[in-house]
């Protein structure tokens, strides 16, 4: 009798080992203190970093919709999961259940947050969508920065307590492991094809019964609580928390790590955001002074020539002949197959639009020279 | 009296608001792209100016140099950054558009320094009538930015090149068909709208002669909003969107309760009327066909 095996595919889960693994030889070492104060600083960088990409990768790369605010929902987590600490810190001290419950009211106030900028997202679309959260960000941060002195802080920020670096550090690796888990068996499951479907064509999406209101609702409000947590482990790993670090500015760093890592990629997005961190500090230490100002000549004119490289309709044909695959392809079997495609290869490499997808439904298409075969020609004469 | 000066303050800051919401409305409306950048070619116009004043001297030779040098930057950006991705998704010509903005912010920090530079244009002094008081420049602001604006709405809609215009915004495809030099017409947009920013930042640096490389970043974030309440696409849209958020802002200003949370209270009203107009004050409802 065969029996039908579930065949579990590795490949799905091998950045989840990766990370797990890395998680277990980092707190040893963290333990054991063999890591300097440097490594961990870099190191709870890049952790905040993954969470803040990999929860905007699903609202713009797997669902579609633009945020430009997602810097406001980090700094509505980093105040209030801040200030939580400071209160709990006469009762409970620097102890491991005040952190906790600072990281719960944290995540759930931004993730409260993103219901309430969800609700309007649901009669917008596009740039309309982007906008609204860019104000959404601005409009907190206002807040925060006008706020009394003894509530948060105001200009002068807001001063979290000093916890234990090596605790906190392994906390942060566990939590990211948390969020990679949930949101990349959230893209797997049967919400994660309706979310992309919504993405692909929301009418076409709407018609097969997928609730588009309730879905948005929830991307909004998952990637919104880890941006929130995100927000309380910078509040305590920077001692310190200023509303001037989240202004748009910031939003859009993340965004140009999610579109640098690829668009609907959660690989892509966790390398791009650990690579542009590392570069970051590293390039901070090198380039003082005047020359600081080349840091960001540079990482424009990376991001204009990749995202033309990668986008450009004329370059379609070169792009498609020299990827990184058939190039390996080549190295490794001697000659390039062009029809060698893997059973998952349908991925998506750049966003249809909304207007591209009516072309191809419509029944006024109209078929150019490019979709006609050569002998096909003769029966348009 | 004060109510007069706050309005009139607002009625001018709203006409600098307007214009550079032009910019932004006429680009969205003929390419469908944001243009990010927009609010940076303020500044660049500011940096000309600034240079043309220390070497010629006068305000007026330095405002046509900025315009020319505006014209000419737009209409580069459009053919290097943005033309090769026509007909590519709309995310990754707003973030090519994002790239251009930082390139233009750190090319100027790199020339100019970020110490501010102060660009007096000239000191007109008040206008006095009774209790009235009203400095020239808000004056001089208020007028040229009305007949700039009639000006460019007799442009669109009698000129051949006007309609042409309208025509690309509708129907890019058809007005293609009707023999319209589409990339001609986004090109001349781009050169307007860029014209309509140095024009913009001069007016500005009239009001504030602090100059710097964010000159541009939260006025051009501003007038964006503006665009998008008035109807993004919709050129009286961006002008009553851009005099509403002046005003509102002048009058937020004159309350010391809320004046900290100023720019608080103008996202605010963009959400709020996004809430009850979805598509703004005057932006046209499109049916999405299947």
């Amino acid at each position: 009798m065969a029996k039908a095996v579930k065949r579990i595919k590795w490949k799905h889960y091998a950045n989840y080992i990766v990370i797990a693994i890395l998680t277990v030889v980092f707190s040893i070492m963290s333990l054991s203190g063999s890591l300097t104060s440097s490594t961990i600083y870099l190191l709870e960088k890049i952790i905040i970093a993954v969470m803040l990409t990999v929860s905007l990768s699903v609202v713009v790369g797997f669902l579609g919709e633009l945020s430009l605010g997602h810097a406001g929902f980090m700094c509505v987590g980093a105040y209030l999961g801040g200030k939580t600490a400071c209160l709990l810190q006469p009762t409970m001290g620097n102890s491991f259940p005040a952190l906790l419950v600072s990281l719960v009211v944290g995540g759930a106030v931004a993730a409260l947050c993103g219901v309430i900028i969800g609700l309007p997202a649901l009669r917008l679309k596009g740039d309309y969508l982007a906008i609204v959260t860019l104000a959404f960000g601005e409009i907190v941060r206002s807040i925060f920065m006008n706020s009394s002195s003894e509530s948060f802080g105001g200009s002068l920020g807001l001063t979290t307590p000093r916890y234990d670096k090596n605790t906190l550090f392994i906390i942060a690796l566990v939590l990211v492991l948390g969020c990679l888990a949930v949101i990349q068996n959230l893209i797997q499951s049967k919400h994660g094809r309706a979310i992309t479907s919504i993405r692909d064509n929301e009418i076409a999406a709407r018609a097969t019964g997928i609730n588009v209101t309730q879905y948005k609702l929830s991307v909004f409000t998952i990637a919104a609580f880890f941006a929130g947590i995100a927000g309380v482990l910078y509040s305590f790993s920077n001692y310190t928390i200023q509303s001037t670090k989240f202004n748009y500015n910031y939003s859009i760093e993340i965004l140009v790590m999610v579109v640098l890592g690829g668009m609907g990629s959660i690989n892509g997005s966790i390398i791009a955001a650990t690579l542009i961190t590392i570069l970051d500090i590293k390039l901070q230490t090198i380039l003082t002074g005047n020359l600081a100002v080349l840091q960001d000549l540079l990482y424009a004119l990376v991001l204009i020539i990749l995202v033309i490289y990668n986008n450009a309709p004329a370059l379609k044909g070169f792009r498609e002949r020299h990827t990184l695959k058939n190039y390996l392809y080549k190295f490794s079997k001697g000659k390039h197959d062009p029809s060698h495609r893997a059973d998952d290869e349908a991925k998506w490499d750049r966003v249809p639009t909304k207007i591209e997808m009516n072309e191809v439904l419509s029944t006024e298409f109209q078929p150019t020279m490019s979709t006609l075969n050569p002998d096909q020609k003769g029966d348009f004469k | 009296m004060e109510i007069i000066e706050t309005l009139i303050n607002g009625l001018s800051s709203g006409g600098t608001y307007a214009m550079i919401a032009l910019g932004y409305t006429m680009v969205y409306g003929i390419a469908k792209m944001l243009n990010f950048a927009h609010g940076d070619i303020i500044m660049v116009g500011g940096y000309m100016l600034y240079v043309t004043m220390i070497t010629a001297g006068n305000p007026m030779l330095g405002l046509i140099a900025a315009v020319i040098f505006c014209v000419l930057l737009g209409i580069t950006v459009e053919k290097i950054a943005y033309k090769p991705l026509r007909g590519a998704s709309p995310l990754a010509v707003l973030i090519t558009a994002i790239g251009v903005s930082y390139l233009l912010q750190s090319t100027a920090q790199m020339i100019f320094g970020t110490a501010p530079k102060m660009v007096i244009i000239a000191d007109m002094g008040n206008f006095e009538v009774g209790a009235l008081k009203i400095p020239y420049y808000t004056i001089v602001t208020l007028v040229c930015s009305f007949v700039i604006m009639i000006a460019l709405t007799m442009f669109v809609k009698t000129t051949k090149i006007g309609r042409a215009m309208v025509a690309v915004s509708e129907d890019r495809g058809a007005a293609q068909l009707m023999g319209i030099n589409v990339n001609g017409i986004i090109m001349i947009t781009f050169a307007i709208g860029s014209a309509l920013a140095a024009f913009a930042g001069f007016f500005m640096l009239m009001k504030a002669p602090s100059l710097s490389n964010t000159l541009g970043a939260m006025p051009g974030i501003k007038a964006f909003t503006a665009a998008v309440i008035g109807g993004i696409g919709s050129i009286p849209g961006a002008m009553c969107g851009g005099i509403l958020l002046g005003v509102v802002e002048a009058i937020s200003f004159k309350i010391p309760v809320i004046a900290p949370y100023t720019d608080a209270i103008e996202f605010m009203i963009l959400i709020l009327i996004l809430l009850v107009r979805p598509t703004g004050i005057m932006g046209k409802v499109r049916r999405e066909k299947v």
